[in-house]
């Protein structure tokens, strides 16, 4: 008969935070940041079809480190309680702390219950009418949450990211300053010996949460539209974003309007003057 | 039950979690229950050059009585695609809604947006499960109409679908209409379309055809003019949906309403 060996629960615990910190910083590193017209996601990623960043809801948006079958498993919960949510109620009741309150749950008892813990670090994100509005959830394989005050690095060597990025972050950025800042913070480590290096435009996978737009908010900036912000062209700040055009680029009176539909806001264009009956 | 790993549609999601959310999943009394709710009567749609244009009217019906002058039956699925319900008002607009869901929770979870014949078959899906309410006589009968961003040519590119009860769908050439006032809307557009109309054009003449419905069928509403309620007109292009604001409409309406004075036949 094998021997059973004694493990104490500290003991457990340490060596789940140990493997699941591990995993995560071998990954590469994601940033999060509120800049005037939104919330801004950059993200190292060498695919352009795996993503670390996704849309969420109507102004809740995702970012993830560490496994990528993991964090996707939590991304399409998230997009699935997002959606219930939303049909049950209105989609104005969709609100990213319940989701993050909902991710803290799932990951706490991950850590607790399984035998190993999700090697994930996320970020639910959620743009209001303001910078200071905005509303940045960190959360941990253990399931812990904070609240970051409007910029938030993860991934390997998070720390010293996090340092560059303080030091570089204001409120009240434009979005090519924004993106400028974070790939600096995100290139300042990782070089030969610890020093910086360049991070070219193709392995930087770059969304952001838009403030001004009505219903769907989530934007991803590619191409050319992102090498225009790297290489600090103030047109590009206010280039349309690809796709729909007529939708509004100032808060409207639509904009606290109900929604008639489930669809998203943005889709339903003019609403009619109630007629007087 | 939110992290197992599977399906990317949401109404099959829903039919694990909150199957009681799905209106084809609600146990009815025996008996017709036709008379029970208001219904929502004519949509029209037409293919036109670069996109198509649907338009319906703004009655609610339940037996003799109008039940809302205003209601909103033309609403867009998604970015690219419009829908229209005719039938039971209150589980078509519930239909609506879940499909508007539908498309948007596969386009987040995938990260693409389903084809536009995708589309067309998942609502022919959501409305085959309504079959047993629709045989107590709460039929739901939408129809379908996008801008096909996978077409070859742009001038093909806006396509129509409708289905029956039993779900569908069924590709439509050039026009369609749906409701108790669509024999009449369809007998208008037979006379009037021609292939490669232009957007404006196709505008204009669902708005014609609408004011035939409602000029021979009683469950079908002409434009308000004393109220101000017109028609709800929308387009899918490559620009993505549209909406016509109150002012275009009325101006549109007000165009067929005075061209009747002279010629009431149209």
């Amino acid at each position: 008969m094998a021997m059973q060996f004694y493990a104490s629960p500290e003991q457990i615990m340490r060596d789940r935070s140990e493997l699941a910190r591990k995993g995560i910083a071998r990954g590469r590193s994601a940033l999060v940041l509120s800049y005037e017209g939104g919330v801004l996601f950059v993200a190292e990623n060498l695919s352009s079809t795996l993503h670390k960043v996704s849309e969420i809801y109507d102004r809740i948006g995702f970012a993830a480190v560490g496994r990528y079958n993991e964090f996707e498993n939590l991304r399409r919960a998230g997009v699935r309680m997002a959606d219930l949510n939303g049909l049950s109620y209105d989609r104005r009741d969709v609100n990213g702390l319940a989701l993050a309150n909902a991710y803290a749950q799932t990951l706490g008892a991950i850590f607790t219950e399984q035998s190993k813990p999700f090697e994930v670090e996320i970020c639910v994100a959620e743009v209001g009418a303001t910078p200071e509005d905005d509303a940045l959830y960190r959360l941990t394989y253990d399931g812990s949450v904070n609240d970051e005050p409007g910029r938030m690095a993860m991934g390997g060597q998070a720390e010293s990211i996090s340092g560059v990025l303080k030091s570089q972050h204001r409120p009240d950025m434009s979005l090519s300053e924004a993106v400028r800042a974070a790939v600096q913070a995100l290139s300042s480590v990782g070089g030969e010996g610890g020093a910086a290096r360049t991070i070219a435009a193709n392995q930087l996978e770059v969304a952001v949460l838009d403030r001004r737009r009505v219903g769907r908010t989530f934007r991803r900036i590619t191409g050319a539209a992102l090498t225009g912000l790297l290489d600090g062209d103030a047109g590009a700040d206010n280039a349309p974003a690809p796709g729909r055009a007529k939708t509004p680029t100032v808060p409207t009176e639509e904009a606290n309007k109900p929604t008639t539909s489930a669809g998203s806001a943005d889709l339903e264009g003019q609403q009619t003057e109630q007629p007087e009956a | 039950m939110f992290t197992n790993a599977g399906t990317s549609s949401f109404t099959a999601f829903l039919s694990k979690v909150a199957p009681e959310m799905l209106p084809g999943r609600r146990p009815l009394p025996p008996g017709m229950a036709a008379d029970l709710a208001p219904h929502a009567t004519t949509i029209v749609a037409i293919a036109a050059a670069g996109g198509v244009v649907m338009a319906g009217d703004r009655r609610a019906t339940m037996g003799n009585l109008i039940a809302q002058r205003d209601i909103e039956k033309v609403h867009p699925a998604d970015a690219y695609s419009l829908v229209g319900i005719a039938g039971t008002a209150g589980i078509g607009i519930e239909l609506m809604r879940l499909f508007q869901v539908e498309l948007e929770h596969y386009e987040k979870i995938e990260g693409a947006m389903l084809s536009l014949d995708g589309k067309a078959n998942r609502l022919a899906s959501m409305i085959r499960g309504n079959l047993g309410a629709a045989m107590q006589g709460l039929a739901v009968i939408p129809l379908f109409a996008g801008f096909d961003l996978a077409a070859g040519d742009p001038a093909r590119a806006g396509r129509i679908f409708s289905f029956d009860v039993t779900g569908g769908p069924y590709e439509e050439t050039g026009y369609d209409a749906i409701g108790s006032g669509s024999l009449f809307a369809k007998s208008a557009l037979k006379k009037r379309f021609r292939a490669g109309l232009s957007i404006d054009d196709a505008v204009r003449l669902a708005v014609e055809a609408l004011y035939d419905a409602a000029d021979d069928d009683t469950a079908t509403g002409g434009p308000d003019l004393t109220r101000r309620i017109y028609p709800v007109v929308m387009m899918a292009t490559a620009e993505g949906t549209r909406r016509l604001t109150d002012a275009e409409t009325a101006t549109i309406a007000e165009g067929v309403v005075s061209g009747r004075m002279e010629n009431p036949g149209g």
